[in-house]
C-alpha cells in the first residue's frame, strides 16, 4: 500500500515544532507500524535525511515505551493494543496518516515523537508500592487473597504505564494511571495497611506535576491498550475521600 | 592473566550457602553509608539488587537506557517463575528443582550455584508476595501453581501471562521507595559505555547521556552489571530492541572473562517469521504448552496443501496428525525442555512436514483442552497471549491452531562469575542473564525470573559485603583521576570514529546481514564447516561496517542512529565469539547443537570426558581470544545422558 504520512518533527523541548510530510510506497499490510516507520526511516537515511526520532523497545506491547498519537488516537485506531501491535492492515491504500507525539504539559517534547514520562515515575515514587524491606517477608501463604479480589487486583496492575490515558484526555488528568495502582495495592491486604497515606500522597503529586482532574468523559479507558477500567477512578475517588475524612 | 578460581565454599552441598553467610565479612552501618555502588541495568537483577543495596544502606546509583525503570526487557517475560514450595504436594523440594535445573542445564552448570538458586527460590516468593504481585489464586485465597518444561511437578507461580510485568513492577516498586528515600539516584536515558578500572579493581563507568549526547563520569566501589543477554546477535530474537551486548563485551575488552557464549535458547514457540521487514519475533509463553499440543501433518501432501493456502489444520483429520513431541516423548510429552522441542520441530519442517506459507510452522492446538475445560477457561488462562496472536497474525486461535517456529530468546552464556557473582576484574559483578551462571547449556522455563531476582535480592546483596568489607578505608574518588580521563577520552574517540565513516549503508542493514550469517550458521544446528565459515563472513562484515556505515546526525545530540551504530559494532565481534566457542564446543548439549554429534536419534551426543567444562574467554585483541577452563564437578548428582523419553 501507499501511504502519505504527517510527522511532528521537533529537535528539541524548547525548539518550535512542524508537521513534514513524507511518502511511503508499497508498504506490507503485514508490516507493523514501527516497523513501517523503520521503512521510512532506512529511506531517509539512505536519501541523507535525518530520520524521524520514536520511542520503542520490546514491540510486544508489553514494555509501554511506545506512544504516537495516530490521526487523533493514542495507540491508533485499532483497539486495545499499543503502537508497536497495530499492523498496517487496519489502514487503507493511499491513507494519509498523522502522527503527533503525546500532548500534556507534564510530558514535554524530547525530540519529535519523544515525550518525556518521568512524571509518571515521580508519582509512583510517593507511594505506588508496600513498604517492605528485603527478607522481611512472611510465608506467602500465610497471606491468603480471596480470588474475585486478586483478578480485580491483577486487571488494574496490567497498566504498563504508556500515558496513553494522559494524551487522550483534554484536561490531561492522569487518574487512570494514578488509580490503577492505588486500586492494585489496595485491593490486596498487604496493601491496606498504608492504603490512605498511598492515595493522598499520590494523588498530591499527581497534582504537583502538572496533570489536570477527571471530567468524566473517560477517553482514558476507550484509548487505554490494556483495557485498564474507569471503575477504579471511582475506587481511587473513594480510598481518597476515606483517607480524607478519616 | 586473572586466576579462574570460582570460590566455591567447602563442604555438603546443601550447606554451603548457609556456612558462606555464617563466615562471610559484613559491612557496617556507618560505614554502608561511605560506600557508592553503581548498578547497570534496571530489570529484576538490577532493580531488585539497587533497592535491596539501597535499603541496607548503601549509595547507589542505578543506570538504564530507557525513559523509566519500569521498560527493561523482564517486563516482557511471560509464563511464570519456578519455586520449590511444594503447595501442590506433588513432591517437589529444593533438591528437586536443582536436580531439574541441572539436568535441564545438560550437566553444564555449577552445582553449588544452582543449589543455592533453588534454596533462595522460596524466599522469593514471599519476597514478592510482601510487594503486592498479584498472582494467581485458588479460591481458598492460596497460590496457585501450574507446570511448566522440563519438569514433573507444577511449581511455577504466574500472574496471568504477564508475570515478569508483575514481578519488574514489584522490583520497580521497592527501587522507587529507595530513590524516594535518596539511597539510590537514578539515571535513565543513559547507556554505560566503559567501565574505569583503578589499579585492578572496578571503581566506576562513564555513561552517555542520551538525550544530550553528553559523557558523564560516575564513581562506585564497586560495579553490578544487570544488562541482560546478547540474543540480539542474531537480530531477529524475542528480546527488546534495544537489549544489546554492550556493557559485557567493553568489560570483556577490559579483562572479564565471557563464559559459555554459544549456549544460546531457541525457543520452541514463537510466531513465525513473515517478512523482511520484520523489526522482531514475538513469543508465545511456554505455559501454552500445558494445554496446547504440538502438531503436524502425517502427510507431505496435507502439509503442502496448508503451505499453498488450499486447506486449513480444521480440514486434516485426527488420524492425519503426527502429535511428534507425544510420540517421541511419551513421558514428558509437550512439555519437553525449550532445546528438545525447538530441534523436533525444525527436524519436521526440514523433513517437509512444516505448515504455514513458508512451510517453517507448526501448530499449537488448543481444541482438545477448550473441548475438555470450556473456551471461558483457556481464555482466563491465556487471555492476553490469545490476543496477541490474533493481533499480529489476523487468525483467531480459539477457531484455528496457532502456527508457531523457533526462534532466539535467551541467552545462558554471558559474563563469567564466581560463587560470589564476582567477575575476573574485582569489584565488578554480573547478574541475571548478564552473567553464565545457573542455566548451563539450556535454561528451564519460568528459571530465567528466579535467577534474576535470587540475584539481585538474595545473593549479591550479601556476597558484595564479603568484598567492600575490605574497601571500607577507600575514599570516593575525583572523577579527574586520570583513569576516568582515559577511559573517557577512549569512549569519545569510539564515537568519532563512528561518525567518522560516513558511509552508504544504515545501522540496521549490518545488522540483519549479521542476524543472516549467525541464524544461517550459528542457528539451532551448527557443524563444523558452517561455523568456520561464519567466522569467515562476520570478519568481512565487520571490516564492511567500519567503512560503509552511516549514521546521521550529530554525536552531541540525542541519536538513536549512533546508540544502535555502537551496540551493532559490539555484536559484530561479538557474533565472531560465539561461533568461535561453537567452533570449539565438539558436542552437542543443550541448546548447543553440533550436526555431527548426535545419537541415531537425533538427540544431543555429550562428550564429558572432554567438554565438561565452563569455556571462559578471555580477550587478547580483535578477533582473538584466549580458552581458560572451569572443571565442572558433579559431586551430589550422578551426570546422564538427558532423557525425557
Amino acid at each position: 500500500m501507499n501511504l502519505t504520512l504527517k510527522i511532528w518533527k521537533q529537535s528539541g523541548p524548547k525548539e518550535k515544532g512542524k508537521f513534514v510530510t513524507y511518502t511511503l510506497k508499497e508498504i506490507s499490510p503485514n508490516c507493523s507500524f514501527l516497523e513501517m516507520l523503520d521503512i521510512l526511516n532506512e529511506q531517509l537515511i539512505n536519501k541523507g535525511e535525518e530520520p524521524v526520532a520514536f520511542d520503542h523497545d520490546c514491540r510486544e506491547g508489553i514494555c509501554g515505551t511506545c506512544s504516537l498519537y495516530i490521526n487523533g488516537r493514542p495507540h491508533g485506531p485499532d483497539d486495545a493494543v499499543t503502537t508497536c501491535q497495530l499492523h498496517m492492515r487496519k489502514f487503507k491504500d493511499g491513507d494519509t496518516i498523522i502522527i503527533e507525539p503525546w500532548r500534556a504539559k507534564p510530558f514535554p517534547v524530547v525530540k519529535d515523537l519523544i515525550v518525556d514520562r518521568s512524571a509518571f515515575d515521580k508519582i509512583i515514587q510517593e507511594g505506588g508500592y508496600i513498604s517492605v524491606n528485603t527478607g522481611g517477608a512472611a510465608e506467602a501463604n500465610s497471606i491468603l487473597v480471596s480470588k474475585p479480589n486478586a483478578e480485580l487486583s491483577m486487571d488494574a496492575a496490567a497498566c504498563i504505564g504508556c500515558g496513553a490515558c494522559v494524551a487522550a484526555c483534554k484536561n490531561a488528568s492522569a487518574m487512570l494511571f494514578v488509580s490503577a495502582k492505588v486500586a492494585h495495592l489496595g485491593l490486596l491486604p498487604q496493601g491496606r495497611i498504608e492504603a490512605k497515606e498511598r492515595v493522598k500522597k499520590m494523588v498530591a503529586m499527581m497534582d504537583a506535576v502538572g496533570f489536570g482532574n477527571c471530567t468524566n468523559t473517560y477517553a482514558c479507558e476507550a484509548e487505554c491498550p490494556k483495557l485498564i477500567s474507569r471503575s477504579n477512578i471511582a475506587r481511587m475517588n473513594r480510598e481518597f475521600m476515606c483517607a480524607k475524612v478519616s | 592473566m586473572a586466576e579462574l578460581n570460582a570460590k566455591v565454599p567447602t563442604g555438603p552441598l546443601a550447606g554451603k550457602w548457609t556456612r558462606y553467610k555464617d563466615h562471610q565479612n559484613l559491612v557496617n552501618p556507618t560505614n554502608k553509608r561511605k560506600l557508592d555502588i553503581i548498578v547497570v541495568g534496571t530489570g529484576l537483577g538490577g532493580a531488585s539488587a539497587a533497592a535491596s543495596l539501597g535499603e541496607l544502606g548503601f549509595n547507589v546509583k542505578i543506570f538504564c537506557y530507557q525513559d523509566s525503570p519500569r521498560r527493561a526487557h523482564s517486563i516482557a517475560a511471560q509464563g511464570g517463575i519456578n519455586a520449590a514450595k511444594n503447595y501442590p504436594n506433588d513432591g517437589d523440594s529444593i533438591y528437586r528443582l536443582f536436580y531439574d535445573t541441572i539436568k535441564g542445564g545438560d550437566y553444564r552448570a555449577r552445582e553449588s550455584n544452582v543449589y543455592r538458586l533453588a534454596e533462595v527460590s522460596n524466599n522469593i516468593i514471599d519476597q514478592c508476595v510482601a510487594q503486592g504481585v498479584p498472582f494467581a489464586r485458588e479460591y481458598g485465597g492460596s497460590l496457585e501453581n501450574r507446570s511448566f518444561g522440563g519438569a514433573l511437578v507444577s511449581r511455577t507461580f504466574f500472574a496471568r501471562g504477564q508475570t515478569g510485568q508483575q514481578l519488574l513492577l514489584g522490583a520497580y516498586g521497592a527501587l522507587s521507595r529507595q530513590l524516594k528515600l535518596g539511597t539510590v539516584t537514578l539515571y535513565n536515558r543513559h547507556e554505560m559505555q566503559e567501565l574505569v578500572v583503578i589499579d585492578g579493581k572496578a571503581r566506576g563507568i562513564i555513561a552517555r547521556d542520551l538525550v544530550t549526547g553528553k559523557l558523564e563520569r560516575h564513581f562506585g566501589h564497586a560495579v553490578v552489571f544487570a544488562t541482560g543477554g546478547y540474543g540480539n546477535v542474531f537480530y531477529l530474537s524475542t528480546n527488546a530492541m534495544g537489549s544489546n551486548v554492550s556493557a559485557c563485551w567493553q568489560v570483556f575488552k577490559k579483562g572479564a572473562y565471557f563464559a559459555n557464549p554459544c549456549f544460546t535458547q531457541i525457543h520452541p514457540t514463537c510466531i513465525p517469521v513473515h517478512g523482511d521487514y520484520q523489526s522482531k519475533l514475538t513469543l508465545m509463553s511456554e505455559s501454552l504448552r500445558n494445554d496446547g499440543r504440538i502438531w503436524v501433518p502425517k502427510n507431505k501432501e496435507d502439509a503442502e496443501k496448508h503451505r499453498k493456502r488450499l486447506i486449513k489444520a480444521k480440514d486434516i483429520k485426527e488420524e492425519d496428525r503426527d502429535y511428534y513431541l507425544e510420540r517421541r516423548y511419551p513421558a514428558y510429552g509437550n512439555l519437553v525442555p525449550r532445546d528438545v522441542a525447538s530441534r523436533a520441530a525444525k527436524e519436521r519442517c526440514d523433513a517437509g512436514y512444516g505448515v504455514g506459507d513458508t512451510g517453517l510452522a507448526v501448530f499449537l492446538d488448543f481444541e482438545a483442552s477448550i473441548k475438555r475445560l470450556g473456551k471461558q477457561v483457556i481464555e482466563e488462562r491465556y487471555g492476553n497471549l490469545f490476543q496477541m496472536y490474533e493481533k499480529i497474525v489476523d487468525e483467531n486461535p480459539y477457531e484455528n491452531p496457532m502456527m508457531i517456529y523457533p526462534a532466539v530468546h535467551y541467552t545462558m552464556g554471558g559474563i563469567w562469575v564466581d560463587y560470589e557473582l564476582m567477575t575476573t576484574i574485582p569489584g565488578l559483578y554480573a547478574l541475571g542473564e548478564a552473567n553464565f551462571s545457573d542455566h548451563g547449556a539450556n535454561r528451564l522455563g519460568a528459571s530465567a525470573l528466579m535467577q534474576g531476582l535470587a540475584d539481585g535480592y538474595f545473593v549479591l546483596p550479601y556476597t558484595i559485603q564479603n568484598y567492600l568489607a575490605g574497601e571500607i578505608g577507600v575514599k570516593r574518588m575525583d572523577t579527574s583521576k586520570p583513569e576516568f580521563e582515559e577511559a573517557e577520552k577512549s569512549v569519545r574517540d569510539r564515537i568519532e570514529k563512528l561518525m567518522a565513516v560516513k558511509g552508504n549503508k544504515s545501522v540496521d542493514h549490518f545488522h540483519k546481514e549479521l542476524g543472516k550469517i549467525m541464524w544461517e550458521y550459528v542457528g539451532m544446528a551448527r557443524n563444523e564447516a558452517g561455523l568456520k565459515k561464519a567466522i569467515e563472513q562476520i570478519r568481512a562484515l565487520r571490516a564492511e561496517f567500519w567503512k560503509d556505515v552511516r549514521i546521521p546526525g550529530l554525536a552531541g545530540e540525542m541519536n538513536p542512529e549512533l546508540e544502535k551504530a555502537g551496540r551493532v559494532a559490539d555484536f559484530l565481534e561479538m557474533g565472531e565469539l560465539l561461533a568461535l566457542d561453537a567452533l570449539n564446543r565438539n558436542e552437542s548439549c543443550g541448546g548447543h547443537f553440533r550436526e555431527e554429534y548426535q545419537t541415531d536419534e537425533g538427540e544431543c551426543l555429550r562428550n564429558d570426558q572432554d567438554y565438561m567444562y565452563v569455556a571462559a574467554w578471555e580477550y587478547l585483541k580483535e578477533g582473538e581470544f584466549q580458552l581458560h577452563k572451569e572443571p565442572l564437578k558433579y559431586e551430589e548428582i550422578e551426570v546422564k545422558q538427558r532423557i525425557y523419553k
